[in-house]
């Protein structure tokens, strides 16, 4: 068997032990995350390793912080990066885990958000996987972090200068639909020949009477690429634009990583006689009475029964602080949606 | 090449220092014309600005070949970057990843380096520009992603015509070189995206801004 | 005042508790060891050091312990952990020629130096259920009565007097030309040239891959790349969706050792053995006016004993050489982004099952717009229907 000790030294080719920015972590930074090996796996017991802060090697993060500087430098074009294997699953968040782990820092505060909300999921894995790795201060006050993992949404509650988002990408090329070649869709966006897509738009318009995308709206950035802002609903998509904070956008599958610098125009795509518009409801939150947020829709019994909440766990939340009550927050209770305390 | 004895110390704790100076250029390269410092304590070789070896530290690797003067490139300059970053110091600027110039000397025009190509424009140098200083200069106003409004810069001793080259860059959008200003343990960003506008109308208060 | 209740991260942690539960089974019956998987469940852990590219029998066995013997989740955990291994360096070029043979077959010549080396393989087994490994644990594994010479007449009731077949005793030539090297020799077979200045292989793990794709990222990709995939490509090669006629020139299975040469020594250090499969498959070529008719070869190369997985790859290989042989690429096989792109499985698993990850919010996007559009669509039906009566006049 092959291991890491019986090899003896670097080759010229490879990354050299000997230099001395890549000398191993201090100890107090470097985190177990494997359970010891069982008794019974005899033949096995070996070495455990040991992660490097934050997950990725040293020379993997600077792979990455090379991308992301190429990315701010060039807004909503994709660029190729060495995606490395993760140990969530592809499709699962690894770009903007990628993404976080080559930007965080002891200084920051973590927010992560899947569908918006804090507690789904993969959010709650993907916020366990830094407090294991990077030992990071999280939250869940969208003004209190400084970097936010975010997976098809957009808070609320606008965002602040030196604010991070770092968006979960499945498929970073917007042209992907019309052309299924990487080798074409990249000449597209070299010579900027777009017109495939107004096509398809058109013909939407000329079927439904409007364009019927509804998330992973495309969007024009800086005048010059076609960008896919993930699948967001098109709700989100202004909040994008000319945002005062860095927007990161990481496809680990695909192996991409795009960016929006703050100040940045990000237009969504429409036509002069079919404007772009979002999505509107028609009543507002039940548990905090907001007319203005994105809804989610639970059913609450099998007689079509339903209530519409926000997305945004937190802004919910927050308004609900401030007093605001929406007309079947006293019900929500009984379905566990939230719970009453007592003052 | 010098003794590894004679080499000066690197980052102590490099992962968080790198960590540090990789989010002072993130903010540099994403709000272009801000100064950004760079608080890594590290010993620069002689002819490195403070901030330009700490980038360098923070980005360069085995993977990234890079372009120095001739006269860094044989001095200790050379030696420090090959010890620390184990990075391949090349003499063709078109090949660099990162390139290194004093802004005040004519040569080399930052045409010589790499634009990225048509396809692959994230293929382009990243000129890490060294000037007298960051401010005190002829002021230049800068516009683009990153810009809210308007921004003024005024470094100090770049060479006549820097600013006509920076302009001529932004020129060749989505290609091109981005650039990094470095003085002391600071630095400004300049990416290609930025557009150069002319100097007249800054004035001394709006330059107090930044 | 109300607060949102929040169960995320206690049924997480309870989804670890309740999987760890179901890997363990039955507690009365013993629990798999490492070692026994590593020892009897072999091909599967070839397969898994193959799609996890990671060379490590252990390693692999522990993967497939931890994933309840499913392949592509123990390939997951092989990836996840060979990406955080640091790179020491790069071997010297294994030479298969040099293999200590374990099995060797070739379908193009009757006989040939070194001769057809069966060796351990299920080709001639009938599928019949050995009921005798069923709950007696006395019996050799893996010699089958129908192909031992022994048959049922010497076992006992139980099964387990089987005794190691005869051709087992024969010691093997200690030369065994490779089939392609063979054709090579006469000038008929296409012949493998490195790219100029033989540089470093490409590594798709280390970097992003853009197309078309040099043949070195083509076989890293398929190296490991789903068996399952490949086999269907493969197959569809033979079928007709790509106009190559196949013959298998060699099929070898055996240990390669490994060698690397230190910087400061300059010399070759052996590092130890790999097991290896490799198969060349010869195709046929018209040739050009400048070129004399030669064959064209596949190339396949697995870890461990995985025969189905080399012959896969070396069909789909020579489909992928269609550009450099000025070929029509009509077919997926021929195709090296669809190849390149949809191999890896455990890619192409973690996005088909990411659809059940909560997709609530673009859902109701979806539904805010279909009822919207459903709701005008009637608007204007019932306003048609009113300036009926008045059209009819």
């Amino acid at each position: 068997m092959m291991t890491a000790q019986t090899i003896l030294s670097p080759h010229p080719e490879e990354p050299r032990s000997g230099v001395s920015k890549d000398a191993p972590a201090r100890s107090e930074t470097s985190f177990e995350t494997k359970p010891p090996a069982s008794p019974q796996d005899e033949g096995c017991g070996e070495t455990k390793p040991a992660y490097n802060y934050a997950y990725l090697d040293e020379q993997t993060k600077r792979m990455i912080r090379r991308a992301l500087l190429k990315a701010v430098a060039v807004p909503g074009y994709q660029v190729p990066f060495g995606s490395r294997e993760m140990p969530l699953a592809r499709g699962w968040g690894t770009g903007g885990i990628q993404i976080t782990a080559a930007i965080i820092g002891p200084d920051d505060t973590l927010k992560v958000i899947d569908q918006g909300a804090d507690d789904t999921t993969n959010a709650v894995s993907i916020r366990r996987f830094f407090q294991q790795t990077a030992a990071v201060k999280t939250t869940e006050a969208t003004d209190e972090a400084t970097i936010i993992q975010t997976r098809h949404r957009i808070p609320e509650a606008p965002l602040n200068p030196g604010q991070i988002m770092v968006y979960q990408v499945p498929m970073p090329e917007p042209l992907r639909k019309l052309e299924p070649r990487e080798a074409e869709t990249r000449k597209m966006h070299a010579w900027a020949e777009y017109g495939l897509m107004q096509v398809k738009l058109y013909e939407n318009i000329a079927r439904f009477g409007e364009v019927t995308t509804t998330y992973d709206y495309p969007v024009l950035v800086n005048g010059r690429y076609i960008m896919a802002p993930s699948p967001i609903p098109k709700f989100d998509n202004p909040k994008m634009h000319m945002s005062p904070s860095l927007q990161l956008f990481g496809a680990g599958r695909e192996k991409r990583i795009y960016a929006l610098p703050p100040h940045t125009s990000v237009k969504s795509l429409d036509f002069d006689d079919h404007p772009f518009r979002i999505q509107s409801w028609t009543e507002p939150c039940g548990l905090c009475g907001a007319g203005d947020s994105y809804l989610d829709e639970v059913i609450t019994d099998d007689h079509g029964g339903r209530m519409f909440v926000c997305s945004d766990s937190h802004h919910c939340e927050t308004r609900r602080g401030q007093g605001h009550r929406g007309a079947m927050l006293a019900d929500a209770s009984a379905l566990h949606l939230v719970e009453e305390t007592k003052p | 090449m010098l003794p590894q004895s004679q080499i000066g110390a690197g980052f102590s704790d490099p992962v968080f220092q790198s960590q540090a100076a990789f989010r002072a250029l993130l903010a540099a390269l994403s709000e272009p014309g801000t100064r950004q410092v760079m608080t890594s304590p590290v010993t620069p070789p002689q002819g490195l600005e403070a901030a330009t070896a700490i980038a360098l530290l923070a980005l360069a690797d085995y993977e990234t070949p890079i372009w120095l003067t001739p006269a860094l490139r044989d001095g200790p300059a050379g030696a420090w970057l090959r010890f620390h970053c184990g990075a391949t110091l090349i003499e063709n600027p078109a090949d660099a990843a990162f390139a290194v110039i004093d802004g005040a000397t004519d040569a080399p025009l930052l045409s010589t380096f790499s634009i990225g190509t048509d396809q692959f424009p994230d293929r382009s140098t990243t000129v890490i520009v060294q000037c007298a200083g960051l401010e005190g200069g002829r002021s230049v106003t800068l516009s683009g992603p990153g810009i809210a409004d308007t921004r003024l810069v005024a470094p100090d001793g770049l060479r006549s015509g820097f600013w006509a080259e920076v302009a001529a860059n932004a020129e060749l959008y989505p290609l091109g070189v981005d650039l990094v200003l470095s003085h002391g343990n600071t630095i400004i960003g300049l990416p290609r995206s930025t557009q150069i506008a002319s100097p007249e109308h800054a004035s001394p208060e709006m330059l107090e801004t930044y | 005042m109300y607060v949102a209740v929040k169960g995320g991260e206690a049924a997480i942690l309870a989804t670890h508790d309740l999987i760890a539960e179901a890997r363990r089974g039955d507690q009365s019956v013993p629990e798999l060891s490492v070692a026994q998987i590593r020892e009897q469940m072999g091909l599967a852990c070839a397969r898994v050091m193959n799609e996890g590219s990671l060379y490590d029998l252990d390693l692999a066995a522990l993967a497939l312990k931890q994933a309840q013997g499913d392949a592509i989740e123990a390939a997951f955990l092989m990836r996840a952990y060979r990406t955080t291994l640091p790179r020491f360096g790069s071997s010297e070029p294994v030479d298969t020629a040099m293999m200590a043979i374990r099995r060797r077959v070739s379908a193009t010549y009757k006989d040939l130096p070194g001769g057809q080396v069966l060796g351990p393989t299920y080709d001639y087994t009938h599928r019949l259920f050995d009921f005798a490994l069923m709950d007696t644990p006395d019996v050799m594994v893996g010699l089958d009565p129908t192909i031992s010479g022994q048959g049922t007449s010497s076992t006992n009731a139980s099964g387990d007097a089987r005794v190691k077949p005869e051709h087992d005793a024969r010691a093997l030539d200690a030369t065994m030309p490779r089939v392609p090297d063979i054709l090579g020799a006469e000038g008929l077979m296409e012949a493998e040239v490195p790219i100029e200045g033989d540089p470093r292989p490409f590594d798709l793990t280390r970097e992003p891959i853009s197309f078309p794709a040099e043949r070195d990222v083509r076989l890293q990709a398929m190296a490991r790349g789903d068996e399952g995939f490949l086999l269907g490509l493969g197959y569809s090669v033979q079928r007709g969706f790509g106009g190559n006629h196949p013959f298998v020139g060699e099929i070898r299975v055996g240990e390669v050792s490994v060698e690397f040469v230190p910087e400061e020594l300059g010399f070759a250090v052996d590092l130890g053995d790999l097991t290896l499969t490799e198969c060349q498959m010869v195709n046929q070529f018209a040739g050009s006016k400048d070129v004399a008719p030669q064959f064209t070869r596949g190339y396949g190369l697995s870890f461990g004993h995985s025969e189905r997985k080399a012959m896969s790859m070396s069909l789909v290989d020579r489909a992928l050489k269609a550009r450099e042989f000025g070929e029509a690429a009509d077919y997926p096989a021929q195709q090296d982004e669809f190849v390149l792109y949809h191999s890896d499985n455990v890619e192409a698993a973690g996005f088909v099952e990411h659809l059940k990850l909560p997709h609530y919010v673009d859902f109701q996007g979806e539904l805010e717009l279909i009822r919207r559009i459903r709701r005008e669509r009637e608007q204007r039906a019932a306003s048609e229907q009113e300036t009926l009566p008045e059209a009819a006049e």
